[in-house]
């Protein structure tokens, strides 16, 4: 139901044409950890949550920068708005590379009506950029529910290597 | 009433022989008949002398046509009236209607901009837009890229447009224009793309700039007298709008005014309020950060500003200054005064004198705002004019990367854009108020040209002794900042109201109901369900001889982003969703002009 409602606002058909493929391999469970960051056996970024609850790092700060960078035009946790669609579902409907290349590329949606939808291109975006993992698994674990809305609670420390990294990367 | 009367033929006998446009302009807002202007008339009362429509017969109100704009986005603003010619207008992409009142609404115009979609993404918070304005045989429309055209008011043909701002580096408009004598006044938005705001005039004949003053910047940029400008009646002095900040910070200050304007014909001053100093993380920009979150009161034909009055000194919680000034004349201790009413987005509802810029009043106008305790009004106070704030709801005292719950108002203010009314006859405000507070954490954020630059992460929830609903309409007394009645709203109140002489008050709600009360009481008279969310402004004319009513729905705007899919509060603990009630179950888009009458 969600899902075909996002194809219809948004007009995402093709990119979920797209990744249809995907849908046997499973794109959800963390496979494995690295610093703090965890992957699935794809290699692709993704949430974990421990059996207390403890959200890992990344997903938390995905929380903090969707809010910041994401939420004015898409709505309260990956909801979605009267303006851009639900992220929350559009992170399990796409390719982390798809969502990658729409996210640094931009993209637009002509429909008419005033209604053109038009993502801008965050590639010089350090902001953004920086912190595109993390918004990326926050979004992928809002569209299965494993974090629920709201404020997430426990985390993990911050590791040492994801602290480098964020201020390699924020220069 | 009278007074009203008495002000309009003074400014008449001053403006004899300049050969002013806005002779044409003040002509036509004088005539109740019309609806001239986005605010109702240049005091942004928003008030109308009909009444034919009144308390004892609203509540026979019927649909009388409607009109589709086809477009969905959220509609803002109203139409205008200007003898039996209506000009309708749309959000992005900012088509304008002319339609014959005389002929069923047949359309005798149509125009329809180009332009780049590109500006779409960079207006934080939809692509709604505040409606057209006229003056002296011309409609001007200010588009979401900056664009202004002048267009032939009988034919839609373009006699001019002119460039106001650069989308590529986040600057947008979601603004009407003020036109002023031979004048337009124009804003600008992009607060959260590190725009440094600036109000400009613009010569209506052709297009030329006039004079533009920036929100901060060099005393030759934001047009002050150091020894002449006044802030609480003292000189600003030197450099004001650059000695409150730290290093360039200013350059990507904020400070825009993308809100509503007044003007005193008397006094010759334009009035306006200027919005949040980028970035929203207060550590970033040690200082007061002058001259945002700013009442301004300038002249009108030179820009230089007669006072300031900066409502809250270095921002941290996006409580922007851009609401309406409405401009009174009552008594206050049997005194006479010239006044200016402001309901702020902190939360606090001011009353000053317009000539001035004194100070009278400062209250909260919902009982919830915790933000601060109160403003101090002791002159000999070192703290004169400025807000006490509490240490617990200060973003800037609890620092960078924590989360400061529970602040009252949220970002989007006890009032945001949408205007309220004044009614002389009753001599109350008429308020749509949101009723939300929130949690604010703020965080380092970097700066690059026409990308977002917000720097904080917000929650926003009703408050938690709330009637259960994110909204208020309250009927307000300027005089001793009181609240004389209140009527909970399940959503937040994001239409602005109209006040009648027949002694009615009329809103929309988020649901997309029309509502009238009883200016006195606020009883309500009578509600209809038009076919979207209503963030539009009420306004009233007539055709025929015969008084209408009309109101724009299509949700949208900040409210159809932040309440679309409704609020929960991250502090009732995990697992509480879906607590408030969420707009989408309520309402879908659509832009729809909706007419009402009595019946015949």
């Amino acid at each position: 139901m969600r899902v075909s409602a996002l194809v219809l606002m948004s007009g995402l058909a093709l990119a979920f044409a797209q990744t249809a493929v995907t849908e046997d391999i499973d794109n959800i469970t963390a496979a494995y950890s690295e610093d703090g960051r965890y992957f699935t056996e794809d290699d692709v970024p993704t949430y974990n949550i421990q059996e207390d609850g403890t959200i890992d790092w990344l997903t938390y700060s995905g929380f903090r920068r969707y809010h910041s960078e994401c939420h004015v035009c898409h709505g309260p946790e990956g909801e979605g708005s009267t303006y851009a669609p639900a992220l929350k579902n559009s992170a399990i409907d796409m390719d982390y590379y798809d969502f990658v290349d729409v996210v640094t590329n931009g993209r637009k949606v002509v429909r008419g009506g005033g209604g053109d939808s038009v993502m801008p291109a965050f590639g010089e975006n350090a902001n953004v950029m920086c912190y595109l993992d993390d918004i990326y698994v926050y979004l992928k674990a809002r569209g299965t529910e494993a974090v629920p809305r709201g404020r997430p609670r426990a985390k993990e420390a911050k590791s040492d290597v994801i602290r480098a990294d964020e201020n390699a990367c924020l220069g | 009433m009278k007074k009203l009367t008495a002000l309009t033929s003074a400014v008449a006998i001053c403006a004899a022989g300049m050969a002013t446009a806005n002779d044409d302009l003040q002509t036509k807002m004088d005539n109740p008949n019309n609806w001239a202007i986005q605010t109702g008339d240049y005091a942004n009362t928003r008030y109308s002398e009909l009444d034919q429509i009144n308390r004892d017969n609203v509540g026979d109100l019927q649909v009388a046509w409607t009109f589709s704009t086809g477009v969905l986005r959220g509609h803002e603003g109203s139409p205008l009236v200007i003898g039996e010619t209506m000009y309708v207008h749309t959000p992005f992409p900012n088509i304008v209607y002319a339609l014959d009142l005389s002929n069923e609404g047949k359309i005798l115009w149509k125009y329809e901009p180009k332009q780049d979609p590109d500006v779409i993404p960079v207006m934080c918070c939809d692509t709604v837009n505040r409606g057209v304005a006229y003056s002296n045989g011309q409609i001007y429309l200010h588009q979401a890229d900056t664009t202004i055209v002048a267009l032939d008011a009988k034919t839609g043909a373009v006699n001019w447009s002119v460039k106001n701002g650069d989308p590529a580096i986040g600057e947008t408009n979601t603004a009407t224009v003020l036109p002023v004598k031979d004048k337009i006044i124009v804003g600008i938005s992009g607060g959260e793309f590190g725009v440094r705001g600036s109000v400009t005039a613009y010569n209506t004949a052709d297009g030329s700039q006039a004079w533009r003053a920036y929100s901060m910047g060099p005393d030759s940029d934001i047009l002050v007298d150091p020894a002449a400008t006044t802030h609480l009646g003292e000189p600003v002095g030197e450099n004001s709008g650059t000695n409150t900040w730290e290093g360039d910070q200013w350059k990507i200050g904020g400070g825009t005014t993308w809100g509503w304007y007044s003007y005193d014909p008397d006094l010759n001053l334009v009035y306006y309020g200027t919005g949040n100093p980028s970035t929203w993380n207060p550590a970033q920009r040690p200082g007061d950060n002058r001259w945002s979150m700013t009442i301004m009161a300038r002249d009108a034909d030179t820009g230089m500003a007669k006072w300031f009055y900066q409502m809250t000194p270095h921002d941290e919680w996006d409580y922007d200054g851009i609401n309406e000034m409405i401009l009174t004349d009552q008594a206050i201790n049997g005194e006479a005064r010239k006044l200016l009413t402001h309901f702020d987005r902190n939360g606090f509802g001011y009353t000053m004198d317009r000539e001035t810029g004194e100070l009278l009043v400062a209250e909260k106008f919902d009982p919830v705002v915790n933000w601060a305790t109160h403003v101090e009004m002791d002159k000999s106070s070192d703290q004169y004019g400025r807000p006490q704030v509490v240490a617990q709801y200060s973003t800037e005292q609890n620092g960078e990367d924590v989360n400061s719950t529970n602040i009252c108002p949220a970002a989007l203010g006890t009032k945001d854009q949408q205007p309220a009314a004044y009614s002389p006859k009753t001599e109350l405000f008429y308020v749509p108020t949101n009723h939300v507070c929130m949690d604010y954490e703020p965080f380092r954020v970097s700066y690059t040209a026409g990308q977002p630059y917000v720097g904080a992460t917000l929650a926003m929830y009703p408050p938690s002794d709330s009637h259960g609903g994110m909204g208020n309409f309250i009927a307000w007394d300027g005089k001793k900042g009181e609240i004389v009645w209140s009527l909970p709203e399940q959503f937040s109140v994001w239409s602005g109201a109209l006040a009648t002489a027949g002694d009615v008050v009329f809103y929309g709600t988020l649901e997309g109901f029309l509502k009238a009360v009883d200016a006195n009481t606020g009883e309500e008279l009578y509600k209809f369900k038009t076919p979207s969310g209503i963030i539009g402004n009420v306004m009233t004319y007539t055709s025929g001889g015969k008084q209408y009513v009309g109101i724009l729905s299509g949700v949208g705007g900040w409210a159809g982003i932040g309440l679309a899919a409704g609020l929960t509060n991250p502090n009732d603990g995990l697992g509480a969703v879906g607590g408030y009630a969420a707009l989408s179950d309520y309402t879908a888009l659509g832009g729809q002009l909706t007419v009402f009458k009595l019946p015949d």
